[in-house]
């Protein structure tokens, strides 16, 4: 089965800047990847790419074995951009069934009763784009991207506008989207979000992914932490493998264990490591 | 061709709910009461004048009024459809309105057919009500009909639809304000065209005449409003027809089937410009 989305060598130039400078990345059926890296890292230009909206310069994109931007590949994804608007005299309602038939699905009322509950905008069904928050948009805008059932999801900083709880929900909506084996790929500041839903990570600095893994394989170990009746100890540079045998000494040595604990780095950590500290 | 009328609908939807279809609707009211009184006033008054010898007063009085009026209708069509398009590419995409609707599996030549559509939709009709209108007017007060009746209105309706291709290809390129005041001095040309065709006819210079039409057949609007001039007068002749084919506005000139032609041919090759732009362009 090919993957969701699959990028070889992409690279996209303007003028003189390079966005993208070699860009290989894949997101498999059913995975759920984060797209992280400082501002002008080319996170945006790649989702564009993925979806159509942006010719590359060289390189090949291809979702669900179709070229990027081509009609098969446009069938099979849902988009929400970073910077988006809908008309706001629409009613949330009017504007699903405006997707739905621009994505060929018909009219289906009971898919847009299913989308808005799952965003948390049930209520909100006949409420003007206008009169709405900037939260209840973009949740809106979630579930317009959900619309046609798409295979890959593309969202581009989702959650940027929404409070604790409409992140909440966005997450959980994104676990879900998981089981029913959905791709995503997640283009995200919020790191400690991306560490608790995504499988595997890929960090763009200049156009060139810098870090890719799943988050446990890009922590590093940072040591070993171990809480005995003396205190707690740590032996920064101990291993997993290390612990069995700190533990024996500590015991030989009359010392009373109560707990062992692997310390890693943060994702965040590990992403500011990678950038370099670079903002943008 | 379903997402072309959802994208239509949507299009005429959004259209009757912008201010400026309000604004365009209390102006045409405002025009049509004026021209109303206007022809009243003077047909009234060319009852009790003695026109010069050769000129058929109530004749000379309606087409003048009539052309006037038909130029009313072109500019105010031509004022819908401007900002109707103006921003249909280049400005939408910079409002972000644009990107949620082309990476659905529909093609962008399908949203541009569309949005022409959604715009003629509206800028058509609205031309023949005001055409019609301003004719029933002047008929009613002056007991004067022009010689071509439905013609001169399509022509008219035709002339707004290549206004707002035009403005739907600088839509591509062009910022919503750039690409408005872009085809608002295009307009303005071929209203120059126009007037140097009358000069050209008064002072009977043929090289101005001819550069004139040239000017006006490089933008057909133009050519179409003066082949419709033309026509609500076609039967008339003597002192009477030169002097209306002088026009109000532009002279009256011939452009027959070939312009009608060429007319279709130019929105053909605008709307393929318009289509192979935004095919190359990243939003």
């Amino acid at each position: 089965m090919p993957a969701a989305l699959a990028v070889r060598g992409l690279v996209k130039r303007y003028g003189t800047i390079d966005a993208l400078a070699g860009v290989d990345l894949e997101v498999r059926e059913g995975q759920l990847v984060g797209l992280l890296g400082p501002n002008g890292a080319g996170k945006s230009t790649l989702v564009k790419i993925a979806c159509g909206l942006v010719r590359a310069t060289s390189g090949h994109a291809e979702v669900c074995g179709a070229g990027a931007g081509s009609r098969a590949a446009r069938s099979a994804i849902g988009y929400l951009a970073e910077l988006f608007r809908f008309p706001g005299w629409m009613s949330a309602d009017e504007l699903l069934v405006l997707h739905q038939r621009l994505a060929g699905s018909g009219p289906d009322e009971r898919q847009r009763t299913e989308l808005l509950e799952l965003v948390g905008l049930r209520d909100a069904r006949s409420r003007r784009v206008e009169e709405m928050s900037k939260g209840m948009q973009q949740r809106l805008g979630i579930a317009q991207a959900l619309v046609g059932s798409p295979r890959l999801l593309l969202l581009d900083e989702p959650t940027s506008a929404l409070d604790p709880v409409g992140r909440r929900t966005v997450r959980r909506l994104l676990e879900e989207l998981k089981l029913r084996g959905v791709s995503v790929l997640l283009n995200s500041h919020l790191l400690s979000e991306v560490e608790l839903v995504c499988d595997r990570v890929v960090i763009l600095l200049g156009g060139k992914v810098v870090a890719a893994g799943s988050p446990g394989e890009l922590a590093r170990s940072r040591g070993v932490e171990v809480e005995t009746n003396g205190g707690t100890r740590t032996y920064a540079d101990a291993r997993r493998e290390d612990v069995p045998r700190l533990v024996a000494e500590l015991v030989r040595t009359g010392q009373e264990v109560y707990g062992v604990r692997l310390l890693t780095s943060t994702l965040e950590e590990v992403y500011v490591d990678a950038v370099g500290g670079q903002t943008s | 061709m379903s997402a072309v009328w959802t994208i239509a609908g949507y299009g005429l939807r959004e259209a009757l709910r912008r201010k400026v279809f309000v604004v365009v609707c209390l102006l045409t009211v405002a025009f049509l009461a004026l021209y109303w009184l206007g022809a009243r006033y003077a047909f009234h008054h060319i009852a009790n004048v003695a026109p010069p010898e050769g000129v058929d007063a109530p004749t000379f009085t309606g087409a003048f009024l009539f052309g006037m009026a038909m130029f009313g209708t072109l500019f105010l069509g031509v004022v819908l459809a401007i900002f109707l398009t103006l921003g249909t590419v280049r400005g939408d995409a910079e409002r972000a309105l644009l990107q949620p609707l082309v990476v659905r599996p529909i093609g962008r030549s399908s949203v541009l057919v569309a949005r022409f559509l959604g715009a003629g939709a509206v800028c058509v009709p609205y031309v023949l009500v005001m055409y019609f209108a301003s004719m029933v007017l002047t008929g009613l007060e002056g007991s004067w009909w022009p010689d071509r009746i439905v013609t001169p209105g399509l022509e008219l309706a035709a002339g707004v639809l290549i206004v707002a291709a035009l403005s739907l290809l600088g839509s591509v390129f062009l910022s919503s304000i750039a690409n408005g005041i872009a085809v608002f001095m295009l307009f303005g040309a071929g209203l120059v065209a126009g007037l140097l065709g009358n000069i050209g006819h008064v002072l009977n210079s043929s090289g101005l005449i001819h550069a004139a039409k040239i000017a006006a057949w490089a933008v057909p609007f133009e050519a179409l409003y003066q082949d419709g001039l033309r026509a609500i007068t076609e039967k008339t002749s003597g002192l009477t027809g030169f002097l209306l084919r002088l026009g109000p506005f532009g002279g009256a000139e011939q452009g027959g089937a070939a312009l009608r032609l060429w007319a279709v041919a130019y929105l053909v090759l605008v709307g393929l410009a318009a289509v192979a732009g935004f095919a190359r362009k990243d939003l």
